[in-house]
């Protein structure tokens, strides 16, 4: 098994006027490849800040930070954007699908910035991500029609075109009513079990429950690494089975190349 | 609750060395990403998403472009028919006008007193004393009301010699022109201007016809061809009397002052163009010796204009007027760019989120960039499109009214366009750049 995200010693200091805020005091651990892992913590514990260090939207005052073999934190923030498209798929509370756009085009949006990929294929995969979480008879509708769980699915359908190494929500189901919300989840689950590695961060125990792993982050240090404090039903398996994102997968892989 | 922590065993992140990034991580990290073409389109598409705001914001461009491509179209327009009204009358032209004498230091004005006579002009015709003039044209000037049966119009009557159709570049659209046997018999014939021709007689038999120039008859014994030319005292509105008649007997009163026969001016076209100047001071020798002016430098009673002269003093003050113009239309591109940069930094703020999702999928702060500048630079070829197209139709329009024939050139339009996309660059830089800045992080927060 290997790991996926390796953080050693990791410091965050903000400067807001004369005062250094330390969002992060030092925090290391490791997530393994294929591991769901939800981030707790009130606001103000520095679990953003580490949101935002692991996203690569922002980079640490010091230490260490190897994202899938790559020492993401002595690349420049240029050469950031090519790692947070290729590497991390994002899914956000506000959802942050453009609204002028169908579905489709929203999903379809990294590959244009990947590159290299035709706008017919890109909507091509687009189509089979969106047939993947379930909305394969909604592809043209636009955000505003879409219910807020659908929109929540259509985002994750754009978190994974790029087909990156980590999936990293950020309080996905926030926005969401207990319906949609314990839907997402289980897709996050389903994901999870085909082999896809899911960061969630959350404030909500409930959220939480669902990952396999919690890390509690307290003013900017580790509080707690382990088990979920209300384990769930689900018997926590890495069983592999061949499932539709594993098809969809290889179908977009072998013409990639 | 017990808690019992079986998290992984966490492997410690190693702070190996060979952990640094290799160059091949790089190089395949910089490969890659959205094309210029892609991001054009993106541009484009938001532009298209908001299509009102986008034809207000290229307003100030497009008022400023047609502005600029009109105003140097009349400007260009009035130029031309100047120039050709000038030039309708001989290039090589000069003409001498008596008077300029001067009292003290005050030069009188031109025409301000009579010393040119028949006996000038027959000097200056002398090929002896002016080699270079080709024709010599005495002229006496005088306006007359000219009746032929129930129609009359007051029209000018100018007193000429044979020579006059020569130098003035005029033909004859029928019967002929004064004569030599005219001038010397002070015959009652006329020549009419084609204007004059058609008001007095509609049905359009001009020639042998009688009519009456103040009071006295006269015989119409051609009609000049229309010139075109408008102003300048156009000859199509023109009558012509032999110079003799017009001295003796229509306006005798002023033009025999003590046995002398006085001319208003005399027309003389040199034999070329390059001979102009030789033939202005072989003038001026002659008239000074003709006047009894002495050879050392006192003032000329008498002042030769040069139509090229003329020419090129008109052409620079309807350039420089055509410049002021377009300069005066330019500010308002100008005003039009600031419209630009205060539309797109609000576009900037109101996407604040958008620019911060774009960042987040892997958009660089390059790839930002472009996107809004191709937004402003479109903005402004649409404005410079549209503002060329309605400052064409105002050319148009202006021409249709007959005022003036606008000439639209595509060194204005060309000016233009490329003015209006320098304001968009420049004025798009600002906003683009705010918007390629913004953090991801506050720009996904941004409510």
């Amino acid at each position: 098994m290997t790991a996926m995200i390796q953080v050693a010693n990791l410091h965050k200091t903000y400067r807001m006027g004369e005062i250094d805020v330390q969002a992060l005091r030092g925090v290391s651990f490791s997530i393994m490849r294929g591991e769901f892992v939800a981030i707790m913590g009130p606001s103000g514990s520095g679990k953003s800040t580490l949101m935002n260090l692991i996203g690569c939207l922002d980079t640490p005052t010091q230490g260490q930070y190897i994202l899938d073999g790559l020492p993401v934190d002595q690349i420049d923030r240029n050469l950031l954007a090519a790692v947070r498209n290729r590497k991390i798929g994002f899914v956000f509370q506000q959802f942050n699908l453009l609204p002028r756009q169908t579905a489709l085009e929203n999903v379809a949006l990294p590959l244009a910035y990947m590159g290299g990929i035709s706008a017919e294929e890109r909507l091509a995969y687009a189509n089979e991500m969106l047939t993947l979480v379930g909305l394969g008879d909604r592809i043209s509708h636009r955000p505003k029609e879409l219910s807020g769980g659908q929109q929540q699915r259509v985002a994750i359908a754009r978190a994974l075109i790029t087909r990156p190494a980590l999936l990293l929500a950020d309080e996905p189901t926030g926005n969401l009513d207990s319906h949609s919300s314990a839907e997402i989840m289980k897709l996050f689950e389903s994901l999870h079990e085909q082999g896809m590695t899911v960061i969630i961060v959350t404030h909500e125990p409930e959220v939480a429950s669902h990952a396999r792993r919690v890390i509690s982050v307290r003013d900017g240090l580790i509080e707690r690494d382990g088990m979920p404090r209300r384990p769930n039903s689900h018997t926590p398996g890495r069983r592999r089975r061949p499932s539709v994102v594993d098809r969809a997968a290889y179908r977009v892989e072998r013409r990639m190349s | 609750m017990s808690s019992i922590d079986v998290s992984p065993p966490a492997p410690s992140p190693t702070a190996d060395p060979a952990d640094r990034i290799d160059a091949a991580q790089l190089a395949v990290l910089e490969e890659g990403g959205i094309t210029i073409g892609e991001t054009f389109t993106i541009a484009l598409a938001s532009l298209a998403a908001n299509k009102l705001r986008t034809l207000l914001t290229a307003l100030g461009i497009i008022i400023g472009v047609a502005a600029v491509v009109a105003l140097m179209a009349i400007g260009r327009g009035s130029q031309e028919s100047i120039t050709a009204a000038i030039t309708a009358n001989g290039a090589n032209l000069l003409t001498v006008r008596s008077g300029a004498g001067s009292s003290g230091s005050i030069r009188g004005q031109v025409g301000s007193s009579q010393t040119l006579t028949i006996n000038d002009a027959q000097a200056l015709a002398d090929p002896q004393q002016v080699p270079s003039a080709a024709y010599v044209s005495p002229e006496y000037n005088g306006s007359a009301q000219i009746v032929a049966g129930s129609l009359n119009v007051n029209a000018q009557v100018i007193g000429s010699t044979e020579a006059y159709p020569a130098v003035h570049n005029m033909t004859i659209a029928g019967g002929e022109f004064i004569s030599a046997a005219d001038n010397s018999s002070v015959a009652n014939v006329i020549v009419l201007g084609a204007n004059i021709a058609t008001t007095l007689f509609p049905d359009g038999d001009a020639l042998g016809q009688a009519v009456r120039v103040n009071g006295q008859r006269f015989r119409v014994v051609g009609v000049l061809d229309a010139k075109g030319g408008s102003g300048f005292g156009s000859s199509d509105d023109a009558t012509f009397v032999p110079l003799s008649t017009a001295q003796r007997k229509l306006f005798g009163g002023r033009a025999i002052q003590g046995g002398a026969v006085l001319v208003s001016s005399i027309a003389i076209q040199a034999t070329d163009a390059e001979r102009v100047a030789t033939a202005l001071s072989e003038i001026e020798l002659t008239l000074r010796e003709q006047h009894g002016l002495p050879a050392d430098g006192s003032a000329d009673d008498f002042s030769v204009i040069n139509q090229q002269d003329i020419l090129a003093s008109v052409t620079r003050t309807t350039q420089t007027l055509t410049l002021f113009l377009a300069a005066i239309a330019a500010i308002s591109l100008l005003v039009g760019g600031i419209g630009i940069m205060n539309i797109m930094l609000v576009s900037v703020r109101e996407r604040t989120r958008e620019i911060g999702l774009r960042k987040a999928l892997g958009a660089r702060e390059s790839d930002i960039l472009l996107q809004f500048m191709f937004e402003a630079l479109t903005i402004s070829l649409i404005g410079a499109l549209i503002g060329l197209l309605i400052g064409l139709a105002i050319a148009a329009l202006v021409s249709l009214s007959g005022l003036i024939t606008a000439v639209p050139s595509v060194d204005a339009a060309l000016l233009a366009i490329g003015f209006a996309m320098a304001v968009g660059l420049f004025f798009g830089i600002a906003p683009a750049q705010s918007a390629a800045r913004l953090d991801p992080i506050d720009a996904l927060r941004y409510e």
